[in-house]
C-alpha cells in the first residue's frame, strides 16, 4: 500500500505552471464588466485638524464617484486588535498618508490629476516622529501615554546579582525601517450587490482578517461579505493587514456607485502608505562571570508603532520573547513597549519583532565576548540554552538540540577559524579587510502562548466526484509553497499520489478559517490540522465499507467516487486544540510561548573596502535545524530568500523620513540585493523533528532573517575592530564613524594622506 | 488637460505579438506594458515599479530584452514582440520554464515571466553562460523572493538541456 514517500521530496510547486507560462490570475489581471477605477486621496501633513476641503473647478467631479467618511455605514474603523485606525480620516489626522477621501471613474489615466486637485486645508498641530519623542510624551499623540503596550517578563533575581558580576556588559543597539518590497504592489477589486452583499478579490495573506474588517466596517453580517484571494505575488508579512484598508476602500467606492472598482497601488503609493517593519531600540545591560557566564540582564526593548496599534502589540511580544535568543538566561529582566508615532503604522514582516532584538542580541554577544576576552563562538557555546533548561518565560526545552554541535558544524563548514586567523593577517596590509562573523538564534513557529487556541483554527478536507481530494483552508499562497506543502501532507498521509490532492482557492464562502497565514504556523500548525482531516475521510470510507485498509490510489479515488455518488459531499473538519504541554500565562508572560522553535547558527564573511567604504558578503552559510524538511528545494528557497533579506536589512535597505513621511518609496532609490550583489548562500539543514508539526515539521519562513544582520554587522566589526550597532549600515556610515576615529589611521596607515 | 484632443490623439499602430499580427488603436505615448496587458489581454506581463527598475515587465522586442513600462507603443510600430505567453510551444514547456519549475527558479511568480525573458535573452547571446554571467545578467530583474541562486541554477540547466538553439 505504501508508495514512494512524497513528503521529503521537491515534487513541483502546485501552482508553478501557470506561474512559469504567465497565466497566474493576480488581481490586477482581472477586469469586471464595468469595473471603475479607484485612488486615495490622502493627509499630507503628519497631524492637524482638517479645516477644509476643496475640489478644483477644473475637473468635471460630476464623472466621478467620490466618497468620504460620511459614507461609511457602520463603524470608521479597520478593526484588528483595536478598532483605533479609521478607514477614513474624519476631522483630525494623525500621519501623513493617512486616507481622506476616495475617488473612482472608468478612466483610470484621469485619477492622478484628479487626487491632486483635491487640496485640503489644516489646522497642523505638533508631530513626534521617533520613539524618544514619544517616550518624553511632549505631545500626547495616542491614549494617556503614547504607548500601544508594554510587556515584563521576568525570572529570577536579576537585582540582586550586578553586586558580584565580575563584568557588567550594556550597549543600546538601533534597527531601522524596512519595506517589504514585494513585487507585486497592494490591489483589491470589489463589487457590491443589495442582495447578496460585498465580494472582494486581492492580493492578501489573511482572508478572515479582511472579513472581519468589512463585516464591521459595512455592519453586515459573515455571509454577506466574501473575501477571495488571488495569486498574491509576495507578502513577507505586508500584506498581513493593510490589504483590509485597501479592500474597505474598493468596497465603499463599489458601494457608492454601484459598479465593481479596482484599487492597485503604484510602487511609490505602495512603498509610502503601507506598513513597514517597526524601527526598533534595544538597550542590554548583562552581568557577566569570569568566565563568560551570563548571570542576569536587564533589556529594555522598544519599538516604533506609527500612528495607530495595528499589529504592534504582537510584534513587541514576539520581539520581546526572543530578546535572550537560544542563551540561558539565570535572571533577566525584559521591558518591552510599542510607542506612537506620527507615521504611517509600522506592521508585520518576517520575523516579526525577532529580527529587531535578535540583532541587539547577537551583537552584544560579540561585545561580551571582548569583554571577558572570549572569541565569539566561545561565548556563546558557554551559555547555549540546553535540554531542561529554561528559556527567559520559563519554558522548559524539551527537545534534544545541542547547539553547541550546531556551532561547531557551522564554524566547519564555514572554515571560521582558519579564516578568521588568515583575515588578521591579511588585513594588516592594503585597503580590503575581511572579517567573519556568527549569529545564533531560535524562532518560535504558530502564534505565541495562548494565540493558538485564541485562533481555534479550522481546516477541511474534501472528497470530490472525480475521486480527488481538495484541500479547504484560508491559509494563502503567497510563494512560500504554502500549496504545494500542504497538499503533500494530505497526499503522504493517505498514501495517495501528489496529483491525487489539490487545495481550493482561498474564499470565505468556500473555505473555513484555518487562521491567518503568518508566523510560520502553516506548515507547522494548519498542517498538522490538515493531517488529520485527511485521515478523517479515510475512516469514513473504510467505515462504510466502500475502502479496504489496504488500498492504492486507484481505489482509494473510486471509494471517493463511490461514496460521494452514494451520500454526496464527503467532507472531513478538524478544529484546533492546544496540546496539554503548552501552558502560556498571559498576565505573568510566563510559559511554553511556541510549541517549537526552530534552531540556527549562520555565519557571514565579509569584504569592507576602505575606498569605497562598501561591504561585499561573500559568503554566507546558513545552517538550521528545523524539523522535518517537507520539500527540500522550497525549504531551501526560504531560507536563500530570507537571508537575501536580511542582508537588505543589514547593509542595504534605508527608508529616509522626514516629517513621517517616507522620502525614497521607488526602487530606484530604496535599494534591495541584485542577482550581482549576493554571495553563494549556503543552506544546510538539520532534522530533529518535532512532535506538533506534519510529519515532524516546524515553521521555518521567519528564520532566516533573524541572523544575516548581525552576522554580517560582527564580520565588519571582526574586519574593522569597528563596532557598530545600528542597521541599515551603509557605505557613508562606515566612512562617517571611520572619519571620526582614529581608527581608519590605525587601519590604513596612510588613509588621511592619500585624500 | 483637454480629453477630446487626448482621444484624437489615439492612432492605429501595427506590431507582431508571439508571431501574432495585431493592431492597436492607442495613445502614441502609452506604455507599451499596458497595451499588452489591457488592449491584447496578454497579463502574463507583470508591471513591479513603472520606472524600469524591477525588470517584471520585461518583454523581448526584435531579440532586445526591454522594460515594458518604458517603451511607449509608437516605438513598438512594425516590431516583432516576444511575451511569456510566446515561449511554450503546444502547451510545452520551454527549456527555461521548465527548468524554473524543477530548481525553484519561481516562488510568488510575480518576477517569473520578466526573468524568465531576461534569461532567455541572456541564453540567445551566451548559450553556456558562467554562473557569474547569469548573475550579471539577471541583475536588472527584481525578485524579492528567492535571493536569486535558485534561479541562476534553473537558467544554469536550462543552458545544459540548450534552452536557446
Amino acid at each position: 500500500m505504501k508508495n514512494t514517500p512524497i513528503v521529503g521530496t521537491s515534487v513541483p510547486r502546485m501552482e508553478g505552471r501557470d506561474k512559469v507560462t504567465g497565466h497566474s490570475r493576480y488581481v490586477d489581471d482581472m477586469v469586471l464588466p464595468g469595473m471603475l477605477y479607484g485612488a486615495t486621496v490622502r493627509s499630507r501633513i503628519p497631524r492637524g485638524k482638517i479645516r477644509k476641503i476643496t475640489f478644483a473647478p477644473a475637473i468635471d467631479w460630476n464623472e466621478f464617484v467620490i466618497v468620504s467618511p460620511r459614507d461609511i455605514p457602520g463603524k470608521n474603523c479597520i478593526a484588528l486588535i483595536e478598532d483605533d485606525q479609521p478607514c477614513l480620516a474624519d476631522g483630525i489626522v494623525n500621519h501623513p498618508e493617512e486616507p481622506l477621501l476616495l475617488l473612482a471613474h472608468p478612466d483610470r489615466h484621469l485619477l492622478p490629476k484628479a487626487v491632486e486637485a483635491v487640496s485640503i486645508e489644516y489646522d497642523p498641530l505638533p508631530a513626534i516622529f521617533t520613539m524618544e519623542e514619544s517616550e518624553a510624551q511632549s505631545q500626547i499623540i495616542w491614549g494617556a501615554d503614547n504607548i500601544f503596550k508594554s510587556y515584563l517578563i521576568e525570572k529570577g533575581d536579576v537585582d540582586a546579582v550586578w553586586q558580584n558580576a565580575d563584568h557588567i556588559v550594556e550597549a543600546e543597539y538601533t534597527t531601522g525601517a524596512q519595506e517589504q518590497l514585494y513585487i507585486e504592489n497592494n490591489g483589491m477589486i470589489a463589487s457590491f450587490d443589495p442582495q447578496q452583499g460585498l465580494t472582494v478579490w486581492g492580493s492578501l495573506q489573511c482572508p478572515y482578517y479582511v472579513h472581519k474588517a468589512l463585516m464591521k466596517l459595512f455592519g453586515l453580517p459573515a455571509d454577506r461579505v466574501r473575501v477571495v484571494q488571488m495569486e498574491t505575488g509576495g507578502a513577507f508579512g505586508g500584506k498581513e493587514e493593510y490589504p483590509s484598508m485597501i479592500a474597505a476602500h474598493a468596497a465603499l467606492l463599489a458601494m457608492k456607485s454601484g459598479k465593481p472598482v479596482k484599487i492597485i497601488y503604484d510602487r511609490m503609493e505602495d512603498m509610502a502608505a503601507t506598513t513597514k517593519r517597526h524601527p526598533s531600540r534595544t538597550r542590554h545591560r548583562t552581568a557577566v562571570a569570569k568566565d563568560g557566564r551570563i548571570l542576569a540582564g536587564e533589556i529594555d526593548f522598544t519599538i516604533d508603532g506609527g500612528a495607530y496599534k495595528t499589529l504592534s502589540p504582537v510584534v513587541l511580544s514576539r520581539g520581546a520573547i526572543h530578546a535572550g535568543g537560544p542563551y540561558y538566561w539565570p535572571s533577566v529582566r525584559i521591558r518591552a513597549k510599542a510607542v506612537a508615532t506620527n507615521a504611517p503604522p509600522h506592521g508585520a514582516f518576517r520575523g516579526f519583532g525577532a529580527p529587531q532584538s535578535l540583532f541587539a542580541l547577537e551583537r552584544h554577544m560579540d561585545r561580551i565576548a571582548q569583554v571577558v576576552g572570549l572569541s565569539p563562538a566561545e561565548i556563546r557555546r558557554r551559555n547555549f540554552l540546553k535540554p531542561g533548561q529554561t528559556t527567559t518565560t520559563g519554558q522548559t526545552v524539551n527537545e534534544a538540540i545541542d547547539l553547541s554541535k550546531l556551532l561547531d558544524r557551522a564554524l566547519e563548514l564555514s572554515e571560521y577559524d582558519s579564516k578568521k586567523n588568515k583575515f588578521a593577517q591579511e588585513n594588516q596590509q592594503g585597503r580590503r579587510k575581511k572579517g567573519v562573523g556568527i549569529a545564533a538564534f531560535l524562532h518560535g513557529a504558530g502564534f505565541t502562548g495562548a494565540g493558538e487556541r485564541f485562533l481555534g483554527s479550522v481546516v477541511g478536507v474534501e472528497a470530490c466526484d472525480d475521486g480527488s481530494l481538495r484541500i479547504l483552508v484560508s491559509s494563502t499562497e503567497f510563494g512560500q509553497g504554502t500549496n504545494t506543502a500542504l497538499c503533500q501532507i494530505v497526499a503522504e498521509a493517505l498514501s495517495l499520489r501528489y496529483e491525487d490532492v489539490a487545495i481550493a482557492q482561498p474564499d470565505t464562502q468556500e473555505v473555513p478559517n484555518s487562521g491567518p497565514t503568518v508566523a510560520s504556523r502553516t506548515v507547522m500548525v494548519v498542517g498538522k490540522l490538515v493531517q488529520s482531516a485527511a485521515v478523517g475521510i479515510r475512516k469514513t470510507l473504510t467505515a462504510s465499507g466502500m475502502l479496504e485498509e489496504s488500498y492504492s490510489p486507484e481505489e482509494f479515488r473510486a471509494a471517493c467516487r463511490a461514496y460521494v455518488a452514494e451520500h454526496g459531499k464527503l467532507r472531513s473538519f478538524v478544529q484546533y486544540e492546544q496540546p496539554d504541554d503548552i501552558v502560556w500565562d498571559e498576565e505573568k508572560y510566563r510559559g511554553s510561548a511556541y510549541a517549537a522553535f526552530a534552531w540556527a547558527v549562520y555565519i557571514a564573511e565579509v569584504t569592507v573596502d576602505l575606498t569605497t567604504y562598501s561591504v561585499a558578503v561573500d559568503d554566507f552559510v546558513a545552517l538550521q535545524e528545523i524539523g522535518k524538511v517537507l520539500h527540500p528545494v522550497l525549504a531551501k528557497g526560504q531560507i536563500i530568500g530570507g537571508v537575501a533579506q536580511g542582508i537588505g536589512f543589514a547593509l542595504y535597505e534605508k527608508v529616509v523620513w522626514e516629517q513621517g513621511r517616507m522620502q525614497n518609496g521607488q526602487m530606484t532609490n530604496y535599494i534591495m540585493p541584485t542577482s550581482a550583489d549576493l554571495p553563494p548562500i549556503r543552506v544546510y539543514f538539520e532534522e530533529l523533528g518535532n512532535i506538533h508539526g506534519a510529519f515532524g515539521a516546524k515553521g521555518i519562513g521567519e528564520l532566516p532573517m533573524d541572523g544575516p544582520a548581525p552576522a554580517i554587522i560582527n564580520a565588519i566589526e571582526d574586519a574593522l575592530h569597528v563596532p557598530f550597532n545600528s542597521i541599515p549600515l551603509l557605505p557613508e556610515d562606515i566612512f562617517a564613524a571611520l572619519s571620526e576615529s582614529a581608527v581608519l589611521e590605525a587601519l590604513v596607515p596612510s588613509a588621511r594622506g592619500d585624500r | 488637460m483637454n480629453e477630446s484632443s487626448e482621444q484624437r490623439a489615439k492612432c492605429e499602430i501595427s506590431f507582431t505579438v508571439n508571431g501574432k499580427l495585431q493592431t492597436v488603436h492607442a495613445y502614441p505615448m502609452e506604455r507599451l506594458l499596458d497595451v499588452l496587458r489591457h488592449e491584447l489581454g496578454l497579463t502574463g506581463t507583470k508591471e513591479g515599479c513603472g520606472e524600469g527598475e524591477c525588470g517584471s515587465c520585461s518583454v523581448l522586442i526584435d531579440g532586445l530584452l526591454v522594460n515594458s513600462c518604458l517603451i511607449p507603443i509608437l516605438q513598438a510600430s512594425g516590431a516583432k514582440i516576444v511575451t511569456i505567453e510566446g515561449l511554450a510551444t503546444d502547451g510545452r514547456l520551454q527549456f527555461l520554464q521548465q527548468s524554473f519549475l524543477e530548481c525553484g527558479g519561481a516562488q510568488c511568480g510575480i518576477c517569473t515571466p520578466g526573468m524568465i525573458l531576461a534569461a532567455y535573452h541572456l541564453l540567445s547571446k551566451k548559450p553556456q553562460p558562467t554562473l557569474e554571467e547569469i548573475r550579471e545578467g539577471l541583475s536588472g530583474n527584481l525578485c524579492r523572493c528567492t535571493g536569486y541562486m535558485q534561479i541562476v541554477e534553473a537558467v544554469a540547466e536550462a543552458a545544459r538541456l540548450g534552452a536557446v538553439r
